[in-house]
Parts: C-alpha cells; structure tokens; sequence
C-alpha cells in the first residue's frame, strides 16, 4: 500500500486560492459558531467532563453493554448482526438485502459505511445506494469520498457544485443559484425514497437499557429513509454505545453546538423498534475497534462522537482540505484514528499538525488529540517510518538544539543565510516549510546579542 | 466461534481497565422567566414559525389563513379535520402529495425550541417529512427546561420511534448558504394551544 502524501496531496488544494479561502474562512466560522454556543452554557465544562467520564466508563465495560444493547434490541423485535470487519459488514448487508429483492437502498450520511467501503460493494452487486444527504450526494455524483465527517463537500463551491449536478442529475448548466442547487437536490432525491424497498442510517448514539439507538441531521433524510420504506437497516459502530437514555441529555446538547455552532440539529430521531409492518435489522461492527481498544495510549480516540469540531479548529486542515489526508477520517481525529488502521500507508498524517492543542481544547469529550498526534510521531520515528529527508533534518536539528555553541553558530549563519543566499538555496526540497511561505525577515539581532550587550553586566 | 462471540471476547480481553464510575447527570436548572418565551425564541433561532390563535374553534382557520394554496391537509390529531384521513395503516407513499401535516407534540423543550413526536402522535412516522409544511400544536404548559428534563420522560423507553424535532429541514452544505426544506418540510409553525 503506497504511503499517503499529505503534503503533497494538499498542494493542488492550496493552488486553488479561492477554494483554499472559502473553505478556511468557512471553517473557522463554524468555530466561531461553537464558541459562542458554548459560551452560553454555564456548565459547558462540566457537560464535556461528564461526556468523557460515561465514555471512559463505558469502554472499559464495553462488553456488557454491548451484551445489554443486543439482548433488549431483540425483545424490541430488532435483529441484530455482528462484523467483524468491513468485508463481513458489506456481505451482511448485501444479503439482508438480497433476501426481500430490494434493488434500491436509500442512506443516510454514515461514516462507518465509508470506512466499510459499501457503495462500490453492492453497486457491484446491482443494488442502486442513493445518498440522500445534500453534501454526500454531490460527493456521490463526483465521486469523490466526503471531506468533512459532518459538512461532506465543504471543499467545493456553488460552481463545482453546479457542474456536477448538470453533469449528473439534469441541472440547468451554468446555472449556480444554491437555493436552485439545493432544490434540484431534493426533487430528483424524493422519488427515490418513495420507491427504495429499504432504507439505512449510521447511529450516533446506542444506548444499551433501551436497545435503541439515535441518529442526528438536519435535513431529515435519515427520518426519511428510515420511515418511508418498509425495511431499515442501521450500521453502527461497537463504540457508539453509551449506558442510559439520561446520557443522551449530555451529549446531545454537546453534540451539534460543537459541530455546527446550534443547540441541536433539526431532528434528533430515536428509533427502539421496528414500526408496525416494518424490519428493523441492526449491524453492530469492529473493524479494528476492539483492536483499538487495547492501544494503551490510542483507545481514547474510541470517545470521539464525530462532531467535526477538531476539524474545523486545525489550521492545518482549514488550509489543506479533507481529501489530502487520503483516508475516511481527516483532520485531528483522522491522523490519530487512521494509523491504527494501516501505520505504514497513514504514517505521514500525524506530521499533519502544528501540535497547537486547540483540537483537544475544543473536544466535547475531552480525548487528548494533540498528546496522541504527538505520540504516535514518536512510534512511527521508532519504527524508522520517516521519509529520509525529515529524519536528516531532524538528526541534525537535535544536534543543534541539543549544544548551545552549535546553535549559536547556526542562529547567525542562518540570519545571514536569509539575507544573502539567492532563493533557490533556501526555498528547495530540504526545506518544504518554505514551499507554500515566505521565511521570515530575520531580526538585526539575535536575542543573545542584544542581553550580552544591555543586560550582562547587572 | 460465531463474529458476536469473537467481539465480545476480544473486546473483553483488550478493554482498559475501568476507570470513572458512571457519573450522575444533574438537571442543570436554570432560573426562567418563562418557558415559553425562551421556546419560541429559540424555535425562531432553528429556522420554526410560532402562530398563535384565540381557541380551538379557529384552528381549521388558522391552517387555511397560514397556507391559502394547500389542497391536501392531512391531520394526525382529532383537533384539526384534514382534507384526508391518516391512521396507523396508512402507507407512508400515499402521503407523498401532503401539502400541511398537523399533529400535536407530546411536549416541547425550552432549551432548544424543540417538540417530542412518537408514533402515538404521528400516527404515520413519514407524516413529519413528506408533508410539505408540518403545524404543530403544542400545550404551553408541557415545555420542559432543558434536553436533561427531555430525557427523563419515560415515553423515551416505550416509543418505537421518537423524534425531537427543531424548525423545518434544512441544510448549510453548499457554501454555508442556509436553505430550508433540504429533504423533508419547508416550513415548520409551532401553535401554543393547551391541550383539551
């Protein structure tokens, strides 16, 4: 598997400066947003400490819950399956399907279903998988993976978005008003919903006394696929599990304050059983979560409630875009989540920071990103998984920095350096700081200078 | 050794030793003025209309007066006479030339401007969503604090689906650009009506 480059990879994104802008811009609003709403709650920090410690409880009970989720999931009515594994999840659900004849399949945004790379699998089988959110349809129509695990095509604006819908869906061409975007969306969507013989959602939540499990949007497509055709099938990760229906309380009011900077998202929909006349089959999957789990110091990241926040916080992704990082989890969460799933091919993500720690600041159930993202740099040094320029780099920095005589030699080399090599010698592939910057104008003088001179003598 | 068996073993021999008893979740009251008035600032805030009216006598009217181009007004509650009956074994595709959905909420959240549907209510679960505007009475004497309150309510663990819907559909996916009636209702109109 070749490694990812997410340098590399975000330097197309970068080029395109109005795109670049856009989505910066839009991002760091949606921080904004969740400042302001988690200002206006008192107890924010308590509802964050709360969130953790009934996930820290949880997983480390994990079995038994999930034993009380199945067992009151099936008194409900609800099957319930288990997966181990993306290729066993896929087979699951292509044979429930397969079973009832049903050749369409509407769904809702599931990042788990991503990560299980279903589409492709039972489009192979000749099941149509409709999208119904409005930003992972116009990623479906593109081709193209979603690039924000809550605003799935952030990256693109109205233009690309009209472009795939002419191309796709019979839009007007050239036409780019979004209210006509959006509404093209949602005319040619409906006739699938009416038609569909089943309908599938993720799960935010799980709560084990209930056997029922919650799902999150704004649209209402989840609500649709799932109450409109006779058949719902809901995948969910073993992880999503929390013990009561008085937890959902707290991470509820955590979840889309911090994702979209509102109190709630429009529709917090709880489903416990199947409806009259319904089937409601639940997939419960792995797929190296239970392996994650035993990573002393990688199981908090099983916390994550998938709300976006340490995304839109990270000026490493604000300035790259999700599709750089290569993988189903982008961002903070994603270089921390993604090697556990290959270290070799995602061994690159975690240098995909500044280590500023605003990530873990924003969390809603508190998961130390920052100390992780640091953490596994250090495992993938260990394992001599660097590229040979940055270990160079970093060999001869630790020299420097480790011996006060050599540092001070490099500091005035380098003020010197700046301002006189031509530009060829500083911006070059040793230095890939530069590639997308300017270095900075060096000072007069160094620190050192100046205190010898106006400080040494008292 | 079945998938669920191979799980639960290797979730059992990975787990982390326990930490953090399960912690107990306060109500988080807050001192309010009126429940009310915090509801509907809140259910304006999420993109919902609040339309009051005298009695139950004009609720026909206040339909009509709201949405003056509806030929199909299905209603779930007895409060209001639809231009089409709805009960439980109605197909949900039937409801798919709805004009205005009426039902009654179970109750309504302060917090969020939120109200509580079930089955009960809905009758038909698809009502909410294929309809192209939803009316929703809601007693003003029901609005709970805060989703803490919300979660108490035991209809929680006895609904088959339960939904705690805020304002119509909507979505921010293209550009951050705010459009209602992504998918399922345009409009959403809560009306402040005690329940008889």
């Amino acid at each position: 598997m070749k490694r990812i480059d997410h340098a590399e990879a975000a330097s197309g994104f970068i080029a395109a400066k109005a795109h670049q802008e856009f989505h910066d811009r839009r991002l760091w609003d949606l921080r904004l947003k969740r400042d302001r709403e988690a200002h206006g709650i008192p107890e924010w920090e308590e509802l964050r400490n709360l969130a953790s410690q009934i996930k820290e409880h949880t997983l480390a009970r994990l079995a038994d819950y999930l034993e009380e989720f199945e067992t009151r999931a099936k008194a409900n009515g609800a099957h319930v399956h288990w997966a181990r594994d993306a290729a066993e999840h896929n087979q699951i659900v292509y044979d429930i399907l397969a079973a009832r004849g049903a050749k369409t399949l509407v769904k809702s945004k599931s990042m788990l279903t991503e990560e299980c790379d279903m589409r492709p699998f039972l489009e192979r089988r000749n099941i149509a998988v409709i999208e119904t959110d409005l930003g992972e349809r116009i990623q479906q129509l593109d081709d193209e993976p979603p690039s924000h695990i809550v605003v799935p095509a952030v990256h693109k604006l109205r233009g690309d978005v009209s472009t795939v819908f002419a191309r796709t869906i019979g839009a007007e061409p050239g036409n780019e008003d979004i209210n006509y975007l959006a509404e093209t969306q949602r005319r040619t969507t409906r006739p699938y919903f009416l038609r569909a013989e089943a309908g599938m959602t993720g799960a935010n939540f799980a709560v084990s006394e209930t056997g029922s499990f919650v799902v999150c949007t704004n649209e209402g497509n989840a609500d649709l696929s799932a109450n409109v055709p006779k058949l719902h099938i809901a995948s969910i990760g073993i992880e999503k599990i929390i013990p009561k229906v008085e937890h959902l309380g707290v991470f509820i009011r955590l979840l889309s304050r911090s994702a979209l900077g509102s109190p709630i998202t429009q529709y917090t929909s709880h489903f416990r059983a199947p409806r009259l006349g319904g089937e409601l089959h639940i997939v419960l999957v792995d797929n190296g979560r239970s392996e994650r789990l035993g990573m002393h110091d990688f199981w908090y990241s099983l916390k994550c409630i998938r709300c976006g926040a340490c995304m839109n916080t990270c000026p490493v992704y604000r300035r790259s875009g999700g599709l750089s990082y290569g993988a189903t989890y982008s961002g903070p969460i994603g270089v921390i989540i993604d090697p556990t799933f290959d270290i070799r091919k995602y061994g690159n993500l975690p240098f995909a920071s500044t280590l500023n720690g605003s990530c873990t600041d924003v969390c809603p159930v508190k998961i130390n990103i920052h100390e992780q993202i640091y953490k596994w740099r250090q495992i993938i040094a260990e394992r001599n998984q660097l590229p040979f320029v940055k270990k160079e780099m970093m060999r001869l920095a630790g020299k420097v920095l480790a011996d006060p005589r050599l540092y001070r030699a490099a500091i005035s080399a380098t003020g010197l350096a700046l301002e006189h090599l031509p530009r060829f010698a500083i911006y070059n592939f040793l230095n890939p700081w530069g590639r997308q910057r300017e270095l900075p104008q060096p000072p007069q003088q160094t620190f050192r200078s100046w205190y010898l001179e106006n400080r040494s003598r008292s | 050794m079945t998938s669920r068996d191979a799980i639960l073993a290797a979730v059992r021999a990975k787990a982390p030793a326990p930490a953090a008893s399960l912690p107990h979740v306060p109500l988080f009251e807050r001192p309010s003025a009126s429940h009310l008035d915090e509801f509907r600032e809140n259910l304006l805030r999420m993109g919902g209309k609040f339309a009051e009216t005298k009695s139950s006598g004009n609720l026909a009217d206040l339909v009509r007066s709201l949405f003056p181009q509806a030929r199909v007004v299905c209603s779930a509650t007895a409060e209001v006479t639809g231009t089409r009956p709805l009960g439980a074994e109605t197909d949900p595709i039937a409801l798919d030339d709805v004009d205005v959905g009426v039902v009654r909420a179970a109750f309504g959240v302060a917090e969020t401007g939120s109200v509580w549907l079930s089955e009960e209510e809905l009758r038909v679960n698809a009502l909410a969503y294929l309809a192209q505007h939803l009316v929703v009475l809601l007693d003003p004497g029901a609005i709970v604090p805060n989703l803490h309150h919300a979660y108490r309510n035991s209809r929680f663990k006895a609904a088959r689906y339960a939904v705690l819907v805020t304002g119509p559909s909507a979505t921010a996916d293209i550009e951050g650009v705010l459009i209602h009636g992504a998918q399922g209702v345009r409009s959403l109109t809560v009306v402040p009506l005690p329940r008889q």
